[in-house]
């Protein structure tokens, strides 16, 4: 009989409290991450929306084709009518 | 206190602490699995937006990559036409006075180019005056280039431009006619009129 109540006593004054240290802790933790997510969703959402000018590379791609083009032909002209240093 | 009485106090403590930690267990792990679906919630929108940017962001290495090689053939292209045009020495002068120590990075085509002493052509001289040079104008630069050879042959690159004045200048004559020299020392002196600086005849009244 002795040995049940001082198992009763351990349960409330050890076991209880140890339980219920480590479960707030575990919530605690659970509870710190929600709003590093919110944070993380929140960044790649405006990642997400800058690379929305990404689809313009293209034009700048062929931009790019059109003025080098246009320096090659700059070019040859002026080999053609310009005199060579040696 | 009878057996009977204490043995159903220890359990009913017992149950009771036992109910209590359950009712932890239940309160705590209930508010966990509450966070926990938050978490997934988020992660599920960032993967969501993630998703996007790899879409997005998928061609933009094979572009990128295109743009690069068109515009570095685009500097071959300029950088060998103008050492080819103007020289090297003149063409790292002429990098070097627009665009202030880039003579020190030299051309990448031309690695020699950077052991190279610019001439002080942006210096001394206007983008003009250069671009008259190369066009074969006579500036002064085309025969004044200070550490280096000139930008073109001279005597070749005028003969167009002297083709366009009357046939006496273009043949080159050792003395072109002198101007006429006036003053109280020149060699011809004209008629005095005596009337310069004599007082004003009075002309006759009308009646």
């Amino acid at each position: 009989m002795i040995l049940w109540w001082i198992g009763d006593v351990v349960l409330l004054a050890v076991v209880v409290p140890v339980v219920v240290y480590l479960l707030r802790a575990v919530l605690h933790a659970a509870q710190s991450i929600v709003p590093s997510v919110q944070e993380i969703a929140t960044v790649a959402a405006a990642g997400s929306k800058d690379l929305d000018a990404a689809a313009l590379l293209l034009t700048t791609q062929d931009q790019v084709a059109k003025t080098v083009a246009g320096v090659a032909n700059y070019g040859g002209s002026l080999d053609v009518i310009l005199d060579d240093a040696c | 206190m009878t057996p009977v009485f204490a043995v159903a106090a220890a359990g009913v403590v017992t149950i009771l602490a036992v109910l209590l930690i359950v009712v932890a267990l239940v309160f705590y792990l209930v508010s966990v699995i509450v966070q926990l679906r938050k978490i997934t919630a988020g992660l599920d929108e960032v993967i969501a937006h993630v998703g996007e940017i790899v879409q997005k962001s998928a061609p933009v290495n094979d572009i990128v990559t295109t743009i690069n090689e068109q515009l570095d053939a685009g500097v071959d292209l300029l950088e060998g036409l103008l050492v080819k045009k103007a020289g090297m020495p003149d063409a790292v002068g002429l990098v070097d006075g627009l665009y202030a120590g880039s003579a020190a990075a030299g051309f990448r085509n031309f690695p020699e180019s950077s052991t190279i002493k610019a001439p002080r052509i942006g210096e001394v001289y206007t983008r003009g005056t250069l671009t008259l040079a190369r066009l074969g104008r006579e500036a002064p630069i085309a025969a004044a280039s200070p550490d280096g050879p000139v930008l073109r042959n001279v005597e070749g690159g005028s003969l167009a431009a002297r083709e366009l004045y009357p046939e006496i200048r273009q043949t080159g004559p050792e003395h072109l006619q002198r101007s006429p020299v006036i003053g109280t020392d020149a060699p011809v002196q004209y008629e005095q009129r005596d009337d310069i600086g004599a007082p004003r005849k009075r002309l006759p009244s009308r009646s």
